[in-house]
């Protein structure tokens, strides 16, 4: 089964080919009806709101750290490097994830040095990353052409608990970045990276080398693992929040449908989740309109929430339904999580070759 | 041979905005910088044929809907990641309230 799935939801394998046979690769998406001035209203951009969540982000992670730098010959040192951890290793998640499709700041320069200081942090090639979103938000949970999807059917149970401290994507991470630096792209890279924007890859790739190079090479000759605490360590210890909010994203829920009301969940999170995820919980109304900075999607949410399925009220939620989902496709790979429209909602978009969700196989058995 | 086709009366479209306009089947763009002077391009990014009327236009710049991929409106030039290919322009002239676009 391992083979078989990966190759169902390879980017260069046989899924891949029937996606665009089927006319799901770069289709026509769902998108809830909206006044024209008022989108434009919602899309307007600002830095004040990241100017100062970036300073709050960046400021207490100085903070946290050299508090637990004084700390470091005593057990006390362990909440601040924790709390110095999840906002290294899972906070530069959404920002990467913001800053990279250009809209937290108006100042197209604070964008890019936070999408580049964000991307070390959360050990993704800037480059490379940006093209893999393009393809996520292009096709959104249709196999064989988002590089993104997170839970397989089935599943890979290990690897999606492993990752919940960083066990599997650090070091293929670190295997990438070795790849990189030897000038080599994996086959999935080369399939949405344009031949013009490689040296990019391999440029970053060198730079962050020496910088991990000069990390260990410290502890190494202080003797001290404090170095690997504050950098590239967190990737490792301080990840497991980037999952617990990814996970919600689209786990258990259709796949091959155009419509992002019935593969995305928007969830209800508290002002702290909100803050460190930078309002991606408000996931449905990202993917429709992806152009709105997240500290308006609060405001889209109002605006178009009759015409989605109803937002799941917290976190525990939506786990609650998407852990004994994702278990059940691990025998029953038709199975999903089939969202109800509100009554007023206008119907999903559906071109005859474009199910409901159920993933039925695009290539006849 | 090229002609000057009306796209639009020049009240159609805002300061720093961006309207659609099709003709024989092709879509346009039709902008007005903030200081009035008015721009066409092609209608869809040159990355995914996204209809750029829907996107944001800021400091000479459209940004197309889907991707964040950016054009400067006044030379079509593409301005990175994700859009690689340069919008195709045209020329306009304003007169007697109506903006035209000179198609080939």
């Amino acid at each position: 089964m391992g083979r078989e799935r990966l190759e169902r939801y390879s980017l260069v394998g046989p899924d891949s080919r029937a996606a665009v046979d089927a006319g799901l690769a770069s289709a026509d998406w769902y998108r809830s009806a909206v006044p024209r001035k008022r989108m434009k209203e919602l899309m307007r951009r600002c830095d004040g709101p990241a100017v100062r969540d970036t300073a709050l982000w960046l400021g207490l992670m100085i903070v946290l750290a050299g508090v637990g730098i004084l700390l470091r010959d005593s057990w006390w040192c362990v909440p601040f490097f924790a709390a110095y951890g999840v906002l290294y290793g899972s906070a530069s998640d959404s920002r990467w994830h913001e800053c990279g499709h250009g809209t937290a700041f108006r100042t197209r320069w604070m964008d890019e040095a936070v999408y580049r200081i964000a991307s070390f942090m959360v050990m993704r090639d800037p480059t490379a990353s940006r093209w893999s979103h393009t393809r996520h938000h292009t096709d959104t949970l249709v196999v064989g052409r988002d590089p993104e999807i997170q839970a397989m059917r089935p599943a890979r149970l290990a690897k999606l608990l492993a990752n919940f401290v960083g066990l599997v994507d650090v070091p293929v991470a670190m295997r990438l970045m070795v790849l990189h630096v030897g000038g080599r792209l994996s086959a999935e890279e080369a399939d949405y990276v344009p031949e013009s924007e490689r040296p990019k890859v391999f440029r970053t790739a060198r730079i962050w080398f020496a910088i991990y190079a000069v990390v260990i090479a410290s502890a190494v000759v202080s003797g001290s693992w404090l170095p690997v605490v504050l950098v590239g360590g967190p990737a490792l210890y301080g990840r497991y929040m980037l999952y617990v909010y990814g996970l919600t994203q689209h786990s258990g829920l259709g796949e091959n449908v155009v419509d992002h009301r019935l593969n995305t969940r928007t969830v209800r999170m508290n002002a702290v989740n909100r803050f460190l995820y930078s309002n991606m919980n408000y996931h449905v109304e990202h993917h429709m309109f992806p152009m709105v900075p997240y500290h308006r999607l609060p405001e889209l949410h109002e605006e178009i929430k009759g015409d989605l399925a109803p937002a799941y009220p917290s976190i525990w939620a939506a786990y609650r339904e998407l852990v004994p989902a994702v278990l059940r496709q691990l025998k029953d790979q038709s199975y999903y999580v089939r969202r109800e429209l509100p009554p007023g909602a206008r119907p999903f978009h559906e071109p005859s070759t474009v199910n409901d969700g159920r993933a039925l196989p695009l290539i006849p058995a | 041979m090229p002609q000057w086709i009306p796209a639009c009366a020049t009240d159609d479209v805002d300061p720093e905005d961006v309207i659609p306009f099709e003709h024989a089947g092709e879509s346009y763009a039709v902008y007005r910088s903030p200081d009035d002077v008015y721009y066409a391009t092609a209608g869809h990014c040159s990355h995914e044929r996204e209809l750029l009327c829907d996107g944001l236009v800021m400091g000479g710049v459209i940004e197309c809907p889907k991707h964040n991929g950016r054009f400067d409106y006044t030379s079509g030039k593409a301005m990175g990641a994700p859009v690689l290919v340069d919008l195709r322009t045209y020329p306009t002239k304003v007169e007697g309230g109506t903006v035209y676009i000179e198609l080939a």
